[in-house]
């Protein structure tokens, strides 16, 4: 009888605990969801169409912060030269709406095997350094692109083309942007989905398991470069998919799409959302370009306060992004999922 | 194709090289010895040629001033920088110290354009570098023949220094084994900041040098910062050696092929082919080079030997 007690007292309900199904991390993300879910209708109630573009442009950002963070977060590759990928697919939409192909279906194939291609070729270079080589790689790939878009004379040159029609799927097309913002949702969905699926079969643990001790896993037996590699092509082809739904949003591409400055934001709204969660990316990039949104238009009717910021708003984003470095190391919402496994791991 | 138009293409290639050099030997030694990767150089790059332009333009044209300040005024704002921010990034990963130097560019650029504004700032080549200098025949210009003199120069000096000093004995220390040299009583904080004021101050030398010949502006920094990281991987992350090699490669490699390769595809391929080949194909040669190089040796041409 005291036995029993004493192991009571010991454990008091470990079960109930790990079994919780509400937790305040999935209680944000199903907020932030739901939230994202209900924007076309508020725009549409309030009569601000300008919203759905922006959250569209958010959503679009997400899904390719959710690709970058597959490998940054959870594979511990920092690639600096994502935009890249943003910008094969836009380039793919751009191209082949100016020779006068305008089916969605071959935009987004052709899209995916030249970013699959590149991606092989591009990762299979990059991986065999790591640390900060595979940074500088990385970015110099992605700056290579660049200049090659650059020197596409035919096809705009530095200052981009505009794309005369969005991508026609058959049976629906993008032009209503409520259409293009939930078809953004679906596939921010559908890859979050993919990704929780992913990094909890071997595949994401073998993963996981590289970023904590790659020398082990190879012991272990597994060929870790391979999964690297395969993780690699993976994160860029959603960044392709993202670039794809970009150049139908702006109608336009140009270089500027895959500037370096557009990797680092990627890694910074992985970052500040929380880097290897699942969400984080999400969360990051709608709180990076709202607060830019908010700064570009700053109005508080100050005048020259105003002004000001309105003009150097990319100093203060500079400012905030070496704030959150060095104050905050979980991120926005790897706060809530830090707090939810301590709350766990507790006795 | 005349010698002398590939003479001059050649020097123009090791000049543009030996300004890479001041940039890449600053940025590998501060990650070879702490550790740190350091994107905001490209930035004080562009914070060297603003101080030269305006110490120029304010003291009526006087290089010297502008020397004075470039040099000057990067190596007090290495410092600053180095004691204010990178002491507590040290100790973090690679991805935290790219984030938050990312974070300094963008702080920088906006600060250039807040105080200069966003047009080019001009100053001019001192008057006693207008002329040419006669090579073999051959007129180049003074001011570009100066640049190339000034980088050797700082590459001999760096050699020495680091090679024959007890200065440079501690950073060769530091680079591979900071904690032993820190348990033998050096300061290697101490050590640390001077090592970041050198890169600064070379940094800022590069924007003086750069200053007259290219436009001061906004973001200039950023693409000769993503030259010098193709010259740090191509030639080994670490190594001053691998940095001054690299940078000239880099350099001529890059300047040659521009001319050279639009050219040499005009004779085998067609015309209209090779116009728009030519150039995007040349834009794309340091990449390729230090794809090739990568591929084969992953540690770079000249990797720093440790032990």
């Amino acid at each position: 009888m005291a036995e029993r007690q004493a192991t009571a007292n010991a454990l008091p309900e470990p079960a109930a605990r790990r079994s919780r199904l509400v937790t305040a991390s999935r209680g944000v993300a199903a907020l932030v969801l739901v939230l994202l879910a209900l924007v076309p209708v508020w725009a549409t109630v309030m009569k601000e169409p300008f919203y759905i573009t922006l959250f569209t442009r958010i959503l679009i950002f997400a899904l390719a912060a959710v690709g970058l963070n597959l490998i940054l977060g959870y594979g511990g590759m920092v690639s600096f030269g994502h935009a890249m990928y943003i910008g094969v697919g836009a380039y793919a939409v751009g191209l082949l709406s100016h020779h006068g192909i305008h089916n969605g279906w071959l935009h987004l194939a052709s899209a995916l095997v030249v970013g699959a291609m590149l991606a092989l070729a591009v990762g299979a270079i990059c991986l065999r350094t790591s640390g900060m080589a595979f940074i500088m790689i990385t970015l110099a790939f992605a700056q290579m692109l660049f200049f090659l878009a650059i020197s596409l004379k035919e096809y705009g040159g530095d200052d981009g083309m505009p794309i005369a029609k969005r991508s026609d799927f058959g049976w629906f097309t993008l032009d209503q942007p409520i259409t293009l913002y939930y078809v953004a949702f679906v596939l921010l969905l559908l890859m979050l989905g993919l990704c929780a699926r992913l990094l909890n079969a071997r595949f994401g643990m073998v993963l996981q398991g590289a970023k904590g001790n790659d020398r082990r896993m190879a012991a272990l037996g597994f060929p870790v470069f391979r999964y690297r590699l395969a993780a690699y092509v993976i994160s860029a082809l959603v960044c392709v998919v993202a670039g794809v739904l970009m150049a139908n949003l702006t109608k336009f591409v140009a270089p500027s799409y895959m500037a370096w400055s557009v990797s680092g934001e990627l890694i910074v709204m992985t970052v500040l959302g929380g880097l290897g969660t699942l969400l984080g990316p999400v969360v990051g990039a709608a709180v990076l370009l709202l607060l830019e949104e908010l700064l570009s238009s700053f109005k508080l009717g100050w005048g020259t306060v105003d002004a000001l910021i309105q003009q150097h708003w990319l100093g203060l984003i500079g400012i905030f992004i070496v704030a959150i470095v060095l104050l905050m190391k979980q991120g926005l919402y790897g706060w809530f999922v830090a707090r939810d496994r301590r709350a766990k791991d507790a006795p | 194709m005349s010698t002398s138009l590939l003479l001059t293409q050649l020097l123009n290639g090791i000049q543009l090289g030996v300004l890479l050099f001041l940039l890449a030997s600053g940025l590998t030694l501060v990650f070879g010895i702490m550790s740190f990767v350091n994107l905001a150089h490209g930035s004080l790059y562009m914070m060297g040629a603003y101080f030269a332009a305006a110490a120029y333009n304010a003291f009526g044209g006087s290089f010297l001033a502008a020397g004075v300040a470039a040099v000057g005024g990067t190596l007090i704002l290495g410092l600053i920088i180095e004691r204010v921010l990178l002491t507590t990034l040290y100790r973090r990963d690679h991805l935290d110290q790219v984030l938050a130097t990312f974070g300094l560019i963008l702080f920088f650029n906006e600060v250039v354009r807040a105080i200069w504004g966003p047009a080019s700032v001009y100053m001019n080549v001192p008057t006693w570098l207008t002329g040419t200098v006669d090579l073999f025949g051959l007129p180049y210009p003074s001011y570009r023949f100066a640049i190339i003199a000034v980088g050797l120069a700082v590459g001999v000096a760096l050699y020495l220094v680091i090679h024959r000093t007890r200065v440079g004995m501690l950073i060769r220390a530091g680079a591979t084994h900071p904690e032993m040299v820190s348990a033998l009583g050096v300061n290697i904080k101490g050590l640390n900041s001077v090592v970041f004021a050198l890169g600064a101050a070379l940094a800022g030398l590069a924007g003086l040098m750069a200053g007259p010949i290219v436009s001061v502006q906004s973001g200039m920094g950023e693409p000769i910062l993503i030259l010098t990281l193709v010259v740090i991987v191509t030639g080994g992350i670490g190594s001053i050696r691998g940095a001054f090699y690299g940078a000239l490669l880099v350099g001529v490699v890059d300047t040659v092929g521009r001319i050279f390769l639009p050219m040499a595809l005009r004779e085998v391929l067609e015309r209209s082919v090779a116009q728009a080949a030519g150039p995007a194909i040349a834009s794309m040669l340091i990449y390729l080079l230090m794809a090739a190089v990568l591929a084969l040796r992953p540690q770079g041409l000249f990797p720093v030997k440790h032990g």
